[in-house]
């Protein structure tokens, strides 16, 4: 009995010991995704060294700039043509092969269109059960989730030797982007050319507005607004506020938007400092992307609208009158 | 191509408000509204079309969960899905059930009914998971076309543009290939009373998890399930000018 426990306790500093985590960065050849902070700070929290995977066409500018961020002990690069487009088929080999080189207890990436897609294949590659999206970590073990839209909270524990999560950035703080000194490396070279698929456009929706994930102010849009071109009245509001223009799934499935706009359960999740919520009424899909946000304004001539159950400040009023006015008096 | 495969989940209806239970370990499911999963139901509308253009030749409704499930395999066949397939899993083992174990009996059946396309929605809205397509289509080693606005059939594969962050993308992939369907795929149309009487004639097959080789031990222990903190509901202004001094006094201009 006493080999045992002596064994377990040695077992257990062991892995103590060697707990290591890989953040798969997103970057577009050109920046690093900012989303990348929070989930290197998702990655402190669980302990051990944190190396960063840097994948794509041109990885300079972003391993340059993980190479100062704090807590990033190693990035690993991989620069290949065969990353064009950031396919999951090319990707998840070169994942694989880091962990099978390095066995990292962890594998992370934000809760992106980019690690939605990406960690899951990884995950089954390795036969684990990957964790979506959490908002907490307990322990190296044991993680935060919601499930049904936000509606209930999920802690889990995970039994699997690898643990695969995506990381809902907007419960993280970034990590800082100075103070660091990780050491570049190159990952090890291999054949990650896929024939399964291949990237060919990207049609991206251009704004001068702040990204909507990050922003610290959101004016929010819904069917109340009737048309794409009276988006243009949350536009102006924007401007007053340096915002972030977002909407819900009503006015995108009617077209005054584009989807990429879409906050809710199956769109963006979001948690600014300010949300203003213009013509929506808040249906619970809607609610779980945006009920973290610090304070809630909602403006609605409705007034059993379910968004004024969660507005800090309502006003029931017409948005057609009540929001040039507020952009006058701003 | 020939075959399209499309995974259906019975979940609790999208407009009901979910309550969780006082012992903390899962939500209250019995007597509550269900339905398909929303997702899913623009899965089987893409692949019916599919078959209404003459791209595909049968529609193969799959579902994974208790008795229940066959209901949402019988709305699909109503939808105009040939024929479904039940892998039956008691409650009990349902409830630790996660997308692993999904995606693996998905891709046995992908390959035992020789399909050349596998169709789902791209996340459960009762799990939240938004894996069980990514992970199918790794264990089949098949490209994956997530989060679908679009879907076209050309000479060499398939032309899919993705909903992603920044806007839209486009990718070609091969055939065969798992595909994840986002809202704005399709409208899905309603099964008509006909199609409904109809759709109880068409074949279900029944088999388990173990029929098909796959262990569905679990992958996790749910600690718990508990209710989200509650906000403090606010008040409302009279007009404006007090919504704008409430702006002001919380720093915000």
């Amino acid at each position: 009995m006493f080999a045992s426990n002596t064994r377990n306790l040695m077992r257990s500093s062991f892995l103590q010991r060697c707990k290591s985590t890989l953040v798969v960065a997103e970057h577009n050849n050109e920046a690093l995704n900012p989303i990348t902070l929070n989930t290197i700070s998702a990655a402190k929290k669980i302990g051990g060294d944190v190396t960063v995977l840097v994948a794509g066409t041109k990885c300079g500018p972003a391993s340059e700039a993980l190479s100062k961020v704090e807590g990033v002990t190693k990035i690993l690069v991989a620069e290949n043509a065969a990353f064009k487009g950031f396919t999951s088929e090319s990707l998840t080999p070169l994942i694989v092969a880091a962990q099978a080189q390095f066995k990292y207890t962890h594998i992370l990436a934000g809760a992106s269109a980019f690690g939605k897609n990406v960690l899951p294949r990884v995950a089954a590659k390795l036969d684990v059960s990957p964790i979506s999206e959490v908002i907490d970590i307990k322990s190296e073990d044991t993680f935060v989730r919601t499930i049904y839209a936000g509606n209930a909270i999920l802690t889990l524990k995970s039994k699997d030797p690898i643990k695969v999560i995506t990381v809902r950035g907007t419960n993280f703080q970034p990590a800082a982007t100075s103070g660091g000194s990780g050491a570049i490396e190159q990952a090890a070279a291999g054949d990650y050319a896929s024939s399964l698929s291949e990237f060919v456009s990207q049609e991206l929706t251009k704004s001068d507005r702040p990204e909507l994930t990050g922003a610290k102010v959101i004016i929010s849009g819904g069917r109340g607004l009737k048309s794409g071109d009276n988006f243009k009245l949350l536009y102006d509001l924007a401007d007053k506020f340096g915002a972030a223009v977002g909407a819900s799934r009503a006015a995108v499935d009617a077209g005054f938007v584009p989807n990429d706009l879409q906050i809710g359960q199956t769109g963006k999740i979001v948690a600014p400092d300010l949300y203003i919520a213009v013509g929506i009424s808040g249906a619970i899909q809607h609610l779980a992307g945006m009920k973290d946000s610090k304070t809630i304004v909602a403006i609605n001539k409705d007034p059993e609208a379910p968004i004024f159950q969660v507005a800090d400040i309502g006003i029931v009023a017409d948005l057609f009158k009540a929001v040039p006015e507020l952009t006058g008096k701003l | 191509m020939a075959r399209v495969l499309v995974g259906v989940k019975r979940v609790i209806d999208y407009a009901v408000k979910v309550r969780v239970k006082p012992d903390k370990t899962g939500v209250v499911t019995q007597g509550v509204k269900h339905s398909m999963n929303p997702f899913d139901e623009i899965a089987v509308e893409e692949a019916v079309k599919m078959k209404e253009k003459k791209l595909a030749t049968e529609v193969i409704a799959v579902s994974v969960g208790p008795a229940q499930s066959a209901e949402v395999i019988r709305t699909a066949m109503a939808m105009g899905a040939d024929r479904g397939v039940h892998v039956e899993v008691p409650q009990a083992e349902y409830e630790l059930l996660q997308p692993i174990h999904i995606s693996k009996i998905l891709a046995k059946l992908a390959l035992d009914e020789k399909a050349d396309l596998v169709i789902l929605g791209k996340q459960a809205i009762d799990d939240d998971a938004n894996q069980t397509a990514q992970m199918t289509a790794a264990v089949l080693d098949w490209p994956q076309g997530t989060f679908c606005n679009k879907i076209e059939k050309t000479d060499a594969g398939l032309t899919i543009t993705r909903e992603i962050d920044g806007g839209l993308e486009t990718i070609k992939t091969k055939i065969p290939a798992v595909l994840s369907a986002d809202l704005r795929l399709n409208t899905p149309r309603y099964a008509t009373l006909p199609n409904i009487m109809k759709a109880k004639k068409k074949p279900l097959k029944k088999v388990t998890a173990k029929d098909l080789g796959v262990d569905t031990t679990p992958r996790i222990d749910i600690i718990s399930v508990e209710d989200p903190p509650v906000r403090q509901a606010g008040a409302t202004v009279a007009d404006v000018d007090a919504l704008v001094a409430k702006l002001k006094e919380g720093g915000h201009i």
